[in-house]
């Protein structure tokens, strides 16, 4: 061996070694539909992502992208994340569907997860939590809180995600309290401090004294709170600093023992596209402390469904149950299947106006 | 539906409420635009002053001062504005989307610790016996001093184009800015006021979001409003009393169109939700049809690059 293949050979055995090196790292690419600082869905994701970091150490690199509007700017970021050596992607917003099935095409050993979503693909796979149990737990606890009898309900967009955690609340609400109405304002946003603020107000002058939101910020939490006597819930994260009062509870999404599991699978070379879709009972729906402002009886009643419902033996949604127009749904002790809840565009008997088609 | 549950003195309220931070940034934007300068930046200023209004008010516990931190925050970022156009006679359209842009980032770094605070309460006017007259009382006198501010503001703008002579020399400087140059007025210095003004202005919208109609701080909180504000000046033909009436037309409409959902109205809630821009632009495009004087009110000389030698 002369000099010369010598040194060729020290430098491609370098080369291969720093390959290597690279490719041990799994990058793990986020692509947010708000600001981290959104202290709701957002802040939950980017709390899963640490936990990636913090867990695995240098055996990962995560990369993540804020504010990424749904359409086609999530396209262009999902591309960028791929270009640049990502082997897994998630993307954490229903609007983020088409582009990720989309980009997802282009790039089939790059590995995606699009959460709440329903379209799949080889290397893409979904993920989701039951928030609806959450939901049933909040109209309960608004159920028996409210005086006024009307509970507001601040949506976001008409999809199927939405619908279900109203038709969920107003269930459970109505079990508790057969007066109860709903008012329901479609905020047309994920994200937009001054117009959930709005929202909150305008409810709360019609007469709403419990607020529940659908949407990301803090914004109704505050508006409930200098209007004095409103009771709120966390939503996506636990807001806890409204605590005791508006915010009586919360649901928490934690992703963080999903998303650790998927990178791992990736490490492993085990990844595969599945559908995951948990609830209260793998801990990926949490309930945020009941306050001192809900009564002891009452909140023995929701830590009672909490419990039913994280041991299988309840479902929010078991017959008698009928959809608006009075045609039956479900039968006496009937479960509503996955399908059924994954399409939910209808709302159930008793609630009024119409879900936006 | 129960439309019977709105409550119209409480719904006026609540849009003077709503349409503040728009009024305090198109008044402003107002100004700049009647000097000769388009400033697209409204957006970036508006959320620059809403953070550092808010940080200001949290770290002293004075909200006052914090509306004066956010005015002065406001007027510095549209300075960096003003030096690159006036002086520097950088193109003003990519230089205002450049501010915008910068504004957006930067006020996210500052609020890095701010979020989830609460700000402290500006206290509200006890106006007495005027807030106890039944539904006038509700509209007019229970609101905190930034709604009679923004409202005083139109008036002292429309007062200063219309009767004072440096108003006349502003309007003179965005009318045709090379005729008075001739004439020896400043005209750089007069734009980079007014440009501060509208910097001020639009800070103070913002800070107005962030203490008092949101109050919080979350991460693009201002969520296009400072467009709103940017196309409210246009569709207003450059004149504060429409301004005025666009940005009060849009709030209005907006909480409104937020009380007819709650209420059950059976309108498609898509459109519904369109509304506030639909309404505002239509019945500004109504009122302004008149082409010519339209087009005589816009500021001859908006947008075009000024220097002395030419």
């Amino acid at each position: 061996m002369n000099r010369r293949t010598l040194l060729a050979s020290a430098a491609f055995a370098l080369g291969l070694a720093g390959a290597a090196a690279a490719q041990d790292r799994v990058k793990v690419g986020f692509v947010y539909v708000g600001p981290i600082g959104d202290g709701g869905w957002t802040y939950e994701h980017d709390k899963g992502r640490l936990a990636v970091e913090a867990h695995f150490g240098d055996a990962v690199e995560t990369v993540y992208q804020e504010s990424v509007p749904e359409g086609a700017d999530a396209e262009r970021v999902m591309t960028q994340m791929a270009l640049s050596g990502a082997d897994l992607i998630f993307a954490t917003s229903f609007g983020f569907m088409d582009p990720v099935i989309n980009v997802a095409q282009k790039f089939p050993d790059v590995k995606f997860e699009h959460a709440t979503g329903y379209k799949r693909a080889d290397n893409v796979s979904t993920y989701s939590a039951r928030f609806y149990e959450g939901r049933a737990v909040q109209g309960l606890i608004a159920g028996h809180m409210t005086e006024s009898n009307i509970i507001g309900y601040i949506a976001s967009y008409p999809i199927p995600e939405v619908v279900r955690g109203i038709n969920s609340a107003f269930i459970h609400a109505r079990k508790v309290n057969p007066d109860v109405q709903f008012k329901v304002i479609w905020a047309y946003t994920w994200f937009d401090p001054a117009k959930e603020a709005d929202a909150a107000t305008a409810l709360i002058e019609q007469g709403a004294d419990v607020i529940l939101q659908h949407t990301d910020s803090t914004a109704p939490q505050a508006a409930a709170e200098r209007a004095g006597n409103v009771y709120t819930f966390g939503q996506a994260s636990d807001m806890i600093e409204y605590a005791p009062k508006p915010r009586i509870s919360s649901i928490i999404d934690n992703w963080a023992p999903y998303y650790i599991e998927r990178v791992q699978a990736v490490i492993d070379g085990t990844w595969e596209s599945v559908d995951t879709w948990d609830g209260i009972a793998p801990g990926m729906v949490g309930i945020g402390e009941i306050t001192e402002a809900v009564p002891a009886e009452v909140k023995a009643e929701a830590e009672a469904l909490i419990a039913a419902m994280a041991s299988g033996e309840y479902h929010p949604f078991t017959g008698p149950l009928n959809r608006q127009d009075g045609t039956p749904w479900l039968a006496e002790g009937e479960v509503a299947d996955d399908g059924t809840l994954l399409g939910m565009n209808f709302y159930v008997e008793g609630l009024t106006g119409t879900v936006p088609q | 539906m129960d439309l019977g549950a709105i409550n119209p003195a409480v719904l006026a309220a609540s849009l003077m409420v709503a349409a503040t931070p728009i009024l305090l940034a198109a008044i402003g934007e107002l100004v700049v635009e009647k000097s000769g300068v388009l400033n697209l930046g409204v957006e970036g200023m508006m959320i620059t002053g809403a953070i550092v209004g808010f940080a200001i008010a949290v770290e002293t516990g004075n909200p006052a001062l914090g509306f004066l931190a956010a005015m002065a925050g406001g007027a510095a970022l549209s300075l960096v504005f003003g030096i690159l156009t006036q002086v520097l006679m950088s193109n003003q359209v990519a230089t205002g989307l450049a501010l915008t842009l910068f504004g957006l980032g930067f006020s996210a770094l500052i609020g890095q610790g701010y979020v989830g605070v609460k700000p402290p309460a500006l206290a509200k006017p006890d106006l007495g016996p005027l807030a106890d007259i039944p539904v006038l009382g509700r509209v007019l006198f229970s609101h905190d001093l930034i709604v009679y501010l923004g409202l005083a503001l139109v008036v002292a703008v429309w007062a200063f184009l219309r009767f004072t002579r440096p108003g006349l020399i502003l309007r003179a400087v965005g009318e045709n800015h090379d005729a008075a140059h001739a004439l020896g007025y400043k005209v750089v210095r007069i734009r980079l006021a007014a440009i501060a003004f509208g910097g001020a202005c639009a800070g103070l919208g913002g800070a107005y979001l962030s203490l008092m109609r949101v109050p919080q701080w979350t991460e693009g909180m201002t969520a296009g409003a400072g467009w709103i504000a940017l196309a409210i000046v246009v569709f207003a033909s450059w004149r504060a009393g429409r301004v005025l009436l666009g940005a009060y037309l849009f709030g209005g409409v907006a909480v409104l169109q937020l009380n007819l959902q709650a209420a059950g109205l059976a309108v498609p809630v898509e459109l519904l939700s369109a509304s506030p821009y639909l309404v505002t632009i239509l019945v500004l495009v109504i009122i302004s049809a008149d082409r010519g004087r339209a087009a005589l009110n816009a500021p001859a000389s908006l947008g075009r690059v000024f220097h002395a030698s030419s």
